[in-house]
């Protein structure tokens, strides 16, 4: 076993065998943003009147970070609950891009598989998937499953937790661990770019460009997280338009 | 360790509608074959969506103009920089918070 870790660590180059434990092992490296994200979650929720149980049954059956921030947010404030779910629904439909993204690796698993691994699907599960199949060019269940259910269990605990001692840290935001998240998507970016080859790497060098000015732009008419969706569809679509 | 009925009906219709954008793609892609077009457009969607969310985090669109957040954006610039380096996922976590945790405990 610690003859194949080690083989994994110094040829990642090459395609690694479908398991589990590995697909645990290459969620690693996220848990820290789950975990203070997560804990950062139940603090608010404590502060915005959720109960523990609230808090959990919002980290396991909405499992999305953006959108329970949203929704304490909301609730807080006493937004009626069609404002609150149209809201989650707007916020989490980036999921849509990033499912039918990996999607395509995973035809050969029965609908039932397939809809635990859509099931589970976050931004950092989907940035590592995307990154390994840059790689490696093919995905395997168990190992998407390995991944999945780190991450998924990793976070209720980590929310809950946040909840039951929330009341003892009134600011975890000075320790920097909300920064984890966007830290996250710098190093995911930048691992994708560093799996394209040199005329692609400029390709997308100009679409990332595309991306700030658009977004920047779409900023002042919509809500950010509706502007990250747009940005993404119309800088894609650039992107096979140039494409040579 | 309570809820109310009102709030778990809430819950589940939070779940429900971030359950069905997940979910819809992986069925979809096995009753239809997706088109040559299609794929080729999914393969820029990773590095949109994640320069996207990167970018996002850096804007601060409560003022009258969009800006840049200042202690994000100098947050930035070491991480991109240990992201580039090291090509690590966990060293580019760890270097961001700290780089947060300096700037908000010091300045």
């Amino acid at each position: 076993m610690t003859t194949e870790i080690k083989e994994v660590k110094d040829i990642p180059k090459t395609a690694t065998e479908d398991s589990f434990i590995q697909g645990m092992k290459d969620c690693i490296p996220t848990l820290l943003g789950y975990i203070s994200i997560g804990f950062a979650f139940g603090v608010v929720g404590i502060a915005s009147n959720l109960s523990i149980l609230e808090i959990f049954l919002l980290s396991a059956l909405v499992y999305a970070g953006s959108a329970q921030f949203i929704f304490a947010g909301l609730y807080v404030a006493g937004a009626p609950m069609s404002v609150i779910i149209i809201t989650t629904f707007i916020v989490n439909l980036r999921h849509f891009l990033m499912s039918l993204t990996v999607a395509p690796y995973f035809t050969r698993y029965s609908t039932l598989r397939n809809v635990g691994f859509g099931s589970l699907m976050t931004d950092e599960t989907f940035g590592v998937a995307v990154t390994k199949a840059g790689k490696e060019k093919q995905l395997g269940g168990r190992w998407m499953d390995g991944l999945n259910l780190t991450a998924y269990l990793t976070w209720i605990a980590s929310c809950v937790v946040g909840g039951l001692v929330g009341n003892w840290i009134p600011n975890p935001e000075r320790w920097g661990l909300d920064y984890a998240l966007v830290a996250m998507f710098i190093a995911l970016l930048v691992l994708n770019l560093a799996n394209a080859s040199k005329n692609k790497l400029m390709h997308y060098i100009k679409l990332i460009g595309c991306v700030f000015g658009i977004l920047y732009i779409l900023s002042y008419f919509m809500p950010s997280h509706l502007a990250v969706l747009i940005t993404t569809i119309i800088v894609a679509t650039i992107g096979v338009i140039t494409e040579k | 360790m309570t809820t109310t009925f009102m709030m778990f009906l809430l819950i589940l219709g939070c779940a429900f509608v971030t359950w069905l954008p997940r979910v819809i793609p992986f069925i979809l892609v096995r009753t239809i074959e997706l088109p040559k077009v299609v794929l080729r457009w999914l393969q820029f969607i990773p590095v949109c969506i994640l320069s996207a969310l990167v970018f996002q985090s850096l804007f601060n669109t409560e003022g009258k103009f969009v800006t840049l957040h200042w202690e994000s954006t100098i947050a930035f610039v070491p991480t991109l920089f240990i992201a580039l380096w090291t090509k690590s996922l966990s060293k580019t976590v760890v270097a961001g918070v700290f780089t947060v945790a300096v700037l908000r405990n010091f300045f």
